[in-house]
Order: structure tokens, then C-alpha cells, then sequence
């Protein structure tokens, strides 16, 4: 059976831009032994070699659209194209729209590709998440999780 | 001036990565003269500097991994260096090896990178690497495939700070078996040969005319081409070794921004592929340099569009240096040597993929970092990407904006800058006075 993947982007030392790395670390040991969870950080292209070879991955990253803090946006890009307005903020040499579409045009792209981005506010160097931010993680993670048992009753 | 009636253009071009208002790139033209050049694109590193304070020496690999997603190993390497000098410990034989080749990993993972997803498509005439893909489904696949190597290699041997082996001061955590390094073997030889094709094949875009007379800066190690040691030699007669480099590359805040810039006797320098390879051409492999001669380019290289055939053959040669390093390899009794900890200040050169990458820490008695220093590449270059511009962007004047705007991002992209540690915005502002 192909692998399940939820993978965080973003980096731990700008803020908010680490949310999606919070909501990955916060799944580790809440997930069954098929699902693998990577905590992604800033390393663009490696996304590409993450998500080739599994039949589902579930992607969060930081995005920045214009809403309010810790907005949660949810797409499915396992056909189409997630437009790119989404994640202009992204401090990844090609962002998470870009790889998904550089995969889509290889034929190399799951099934199954879930996205989620979480309106960022402050991407300044520092640890901290701002708070709407961080209350954006345990919906998230309760989201993915959900997300996750529908395929694997599937 | 009161008087003078000014016009601006502001034109928003996304370099690769985009955080708005972090970078830009503001021209000053008067009487269709190029005046001024200001280029912000790269923040000094003082929230990484100030967050090391404080910490115990042994969390310092891991700590400065996270400040670039691109080049950790880099980051790691210039850390552990500069801690050993102060502690004394001498990390050799198969462990400076395999320090050696990890760093090998990280050259073929960026270079192939920038090479084929970012570099390329301009030359080509692509906005992005996946409409290339599109007309070129040979190339980049290509291109992804070489960057895995790489990739095996620094998850391997622990670039990446999720794997359980890491870099640590004195040696590595644990360290691979014979077969760990031999199964890589395969995957090497066939990027060895795919890095000849991507020689002979950059070789052959049609390269924008500019000649520029660079100061180059890179490290010259006595035998190998330079990885993780060496003295800091310039194309115009310096050698010194890295603890002497405060004295000599000064730093200087510039008021159009936050950045800091670094020069040399007050004058930009270049650092990087291009500088490494006219620097040390001789140190390079017979293979490396017989492609290098297949380009019929001709030693300085002084085009700073010449970077990207710089920039692949060093991937071939990180490619046959990672082949010779595996087929010598020897594991060693223990992963690392005793470290003993004692005060003091120690300084480390190692070449990052983009170039030289400057660390300086000060250590106390207990083993914690008191102070620390960073200088990147990416800040090296700054200045001297201004002075390409100065010279290129007369030419692109009388475009218009757009096109203007993406000419001027082609130059700064020959220096493969930094964009992950400082996440980017450029925009371009033309104002005539």
C-alpha cells in the first residue's frame, strides 16, 4: 500500500510562516502507522520528492490572502489548480502552488492532494505564532485528521 | 530637489519568492542615465546572530540548519569549524571525508536547483520551470533527478535537521556503513553523466554581453578544490587565513536599506561559482576541467551570465569528488572525537554553494555561545550585483516596464541569491529625476 503524507511548510524562525510546521508536529503520535508525518521546513524542491509516490498528502503552510489571522483555507488540488493568490507570501524558493503544478505537469502528483493554508499575519524573524494564528492548530490538525480517516476507510 | 519633477514607476516583480515590501530594486535615471542602483534584497542575519547567544555550543549544528532551507550544511559546517578552532579538536581522516562529502550533496542539490528550475528558464525563455516542463519533458525531470542525489546524500548524512544522524562539533551523531555510502553509487554514476550533458548543454544558451571586471573572492585550500577549508585568496593578490577576515571584508550599513553590504578596500568582490572556479581551476577534476574546456569559454571567466556553466560544472565535480569520497571510505572507529571545551573566539570559512560563508563565535568557559557573527554570501554579493546593474541597466531603459524590470531580475539571478534564510519580495522602482 502506497504511503499517506501530511507534510508542514514553512520556517521555524519567521513567525507565523511556521504555522503549518506547528499544526505537523502537533499530529505526531495522533496518526495511524501508514500515515507519515514531515515537518517540512523551508526546503522548496524536496516537496516535490515528498509528495511523488504516495496516494494521499495532505499539505500545510502559511498563506497570506488578505483575511483575517488565522483564517483556514481548505482546497483539493488533486485536479486542479489551487490558484496562486493563495500563498503569495511563501518564503519557499518555489512555492506550494508552484511545486504542485511542476508535479501536476510531470504526471507526478498523488491521487488525492489536500491543502491547506492558514492566513499568517507576522512573518518577522522570531518563534513565536501570533495568537490567531495559533489558535488556527488544533482545527487544523483536527481537520487533517478527518481527512485522513476518510482515506484510510476508504 | 524642489524642483525637479520626478516620475516613478513602480513595476512588482516576484524574483522567486515573495514576501511584500522585503526586497526591491530602485533605479534613479536622469537625462536617460542610469544615477543610482539600490538594491535591497537580502536582511543581514542579526535575529539568528542574537538568537545563538546564550546557547550551549552542542545545540549550534542544529540550531543554525534552520536559518537556510537551501543550504544548511553550509550553515553547519562553517558553525562546527569555527567551534572546534576554539576547542582544539582536530576532525580528520574518514570523518573529514564524510564532512567533505555531505557538503558534496549540498552543492549538487542547489546547483542543480538553480541550474535547471530557476536559472534556465530564462535562457530558454520561460517564465517559470513549469511551463519549460511543459515543452521539455526530458529536461527537467533531468534536472530534479540529479538534484535527488544530492538530496540522498544530505538525508544520508544528516543535512536535513529531521534525520536522527546529524553533524555535531567533533564529528556526526553516527555514521553511515560502507554499504549506506555504496548504495548511492548507481545514482551518482548516472548523474555524473547527466552533469557532462548539463555542461555541454548551458554551455550552449546565448549569454547576454557583459564583461565586468570582478574582484574574486574564494577560499584555496592547499590540494582540493574548497569545500570546508582553506585560505581567503582574491583575484587580486589577498591571502589571508578566515580568522584575519573582519579585517579585511568590512561591512558597512547603507542608508537606502537594512541590509548591510561588504566590501573589500571599499570596493565590491564577487564570491561564488565563478570566483571558486577561476580561482581554483587547477584543483578541479580532469573531467570537471576537460568540460569546462568543451564550453570554449576562456579562464576569468567575467560574465556574470557565465554563473550557471560555473554552477554546472561544479556539480560535476561535486558528483565525481562524491564517487571518490564513497569509494575510499573507511568507517571510522568512533563518529566523533573528544571535544574540550574551553573559552575563547574561533572564526570558520567554508564555501556555500553561493559562496563564502563567514562564522564567528565566542565561547565561554561552560560551553556557551557568548557571541556570534554571520556573514553570508548573499551579503557579499549585494554590492556587487548593484555594480552589474549600474553597468546592465542602460540597456534596458527605453523598455518597457515589464520587460525592463525582468532584465534587470535576470542579473540578479546569476548570483543564485539567497531567498529562504530572507524570504523576498522584488520590486523595481524606476524614478526619473
Amino acid at each position: 500500500m502506497l504511503p499517506v503524507r501530511v507534510i508542514g511548510l514553512g520556517n521555524w524562525l519567521r513567525g507565523d510562516d511556521a504555522v503549518g510546521l506547528h499544526v505537523a508536529r502537533s499530529l505526531r503520535g495522533r496518526v495511524g502507522r501508514q500515515v507519515e508525518v514531515i515537518e517540512g521546513g523551508a526546503g522548496s524542491l524536496d516537496l516535490l520528492e515528498w509528495i511523488e509516490g504516495a496516494r494521499q498528502v495532505v499539505l500545510i503552510d502559511a498563506a497570506r490572502s488578505g483575511r483575517p489571522a488565522g483564517t483556514i483555507h481548505r482546497f483539493d488540488a488533486s485536479t486542479a489548480s489551487i490558484g496562486a493568490w493563495l500563498f503569495p507570501s511563501s518564503t519557499h524558493a518555489l512555492n506550494v502552488v508552484d511545486i504542485l503544478e511542476l508535479g501536476r505537469a510531470l504526471g507526478r502528483l498523488p491521487p488525492q492532494v489536500i491543502v491547506y493554508g492558514i492566513e499568517a499575519v507576522d512573518l518577522r524573524e522570531g518563534e513565536a505564532l501570533s495568537p490567531a494564528v495559533a489558535g488556527a492548530v488544533d482545527p487544523v490538525a483536527a481537520q487533517v485528521l478527518r481527512d485522513l480517516e476518510a482515506t484510510t476507510h476508504a | 530637489m524642489a524642483e525637479q519633477k520626478r516620475k516613478t514607476r513602480t513595476i512588482a516583480v516576484d524574483l522567486v519568492a515573495r514576501v511584500e515590501g522585503e526586497g526591491a530594486l530602485r533605479l534613479t535615471v536622469q537625462n536617460g542615465e542610469v544615477r543610482d542602483v539600490e538594491l535591497k534584497i537580502f536582511e543581514p542575519p542579526r535575529f539568528f546572530e542574537a538568537f545563538l547567544q546564550g546557547r550551549h555550543y552542542e545545540e549550534v549544528p542544529d540550531l543554525v540548519a534552520r536559518i537556510c532551507g537551501i543550504c544548511p550544511v553550509a550553515y553547519q559546517m562553517s558553525a562546527v569549524h569555527a567551534l572546534e578552532q576554539i576547542f582544539g579538536t582536530r576532525v580528520e581522516g574518514p570523518l573529514r571525508d564524510l564532512r567533505r562529502l555531505l557538503y558534496c550533496g549540498e552543492w549538487i542539490e542547489s546547483h542543480a536547483l538553480h541550474v535547471y528550475m530557476l536559472h534556465a528558464p530564462d535562457f530558454l525563455g520561460y517564465d517559470s520551470a513549469i511551463v519549460m516542463a511543459k515543452d521539455h519533458p526530458d529536461l527537467v525531470p533531468r534536472g530534479l533527478r540529479i538534484k535527488k542525489a544530492g538530496n540522498r546524500l544530505m538525508t544520508l548524512l544528516g543535512g536535513r535537521s529531521v534525520h536522527p544522524v546529524s553533524v555535531r562539533v567533533g564529528g556526526f551523531s553516527r555514521v553511515p556503513l560502507r554499504r549506506d555510502l555504496a548504495a548511492l553509487h548507481e545514482d551518482l554514476l548516472w548523474a555524473r553523466d547527466a552533469a557532462v550533458e548539463t555542461v555541454r548543454w548551458v554551455a550552449g544558451f546565448e549569454f547576454p554581453d557583459l564583461v565586468q571586471d570582478y574582484t574574486f573572492v574564494a577560499l584555496t585550500p592547499s590540494n582540493d578544490y574548497p569545500f570546508n577549508e582553506g585560505s581567503v585568496t582574491s583575484s587580486r593578490g589577498l591571502h589571508i587565513p578566515s580568522r584575519e577576515f573582519e579585517a579585511h571584508f568590512v561591512e558597512a550599513q547603507v542608508p537606502h536599506s537594512t541590509a548591510l553590504h561588504c566590501t573589500l578596500n571599499g570596493a565590491s568582490y564577487l564570491v561564488g561559482p565563478m570566483a571558486r572556479v577561476n580561482q581554483n581551476y587547477d584543483r578541479l577534476s580532469p573531467l570537471a576541467r576537460e568540460a569546462f574546456a568543451g564550453t570554449g569559454l576562456s579562464l576569468p571567466i567575467r560574465n556574470p551570465f557565465h554563473a550557471i556553466v560555473a554552477r554546472a560544472v561544479e556539480i560535476l565535480y561535486a558528483i565525481e569528488e562524491a564517487l571518490r569520497l564513497i569509494e575510499r571510505y573507511d568507517p571510522p572507529s568512533s563518529p566523533s572525537v573528544p571535544v574540550t571545551v574551553r573559552a575563547g573566539t574561533g572564526t570558520a570559512c567554508t564555501e556555500a554553494p553561493r559562496g563564502i560563508l563567514y562564522h564567528r563565535y565566542v565561547v565561554d568557559e561552560q560551553g556557551l555561545v557568548r557571541e556570534a557573527k554571520i556573514i553570508p554570501p548573499t551579503s557579499q554579493n549585494q554590492r556587487r550585483i548593484e555594480d552589474d546593474l549600474r553597468a546592465y541597466a542602460p540597456r534596458v531603459l527605453s523598455l518597457p516596464d515589464k520587460q525592463a524590470a525582468l532584465s534587470c531580475e535576470r542579473v540578479i539571478r546569476c548570483y543564485d541569491p539567497c531567498i529562504s534564510c530572507a524570504a523576498h519580495f522584488l520590486r523595481l522602482d524606476v524614478i526619473h529625476v
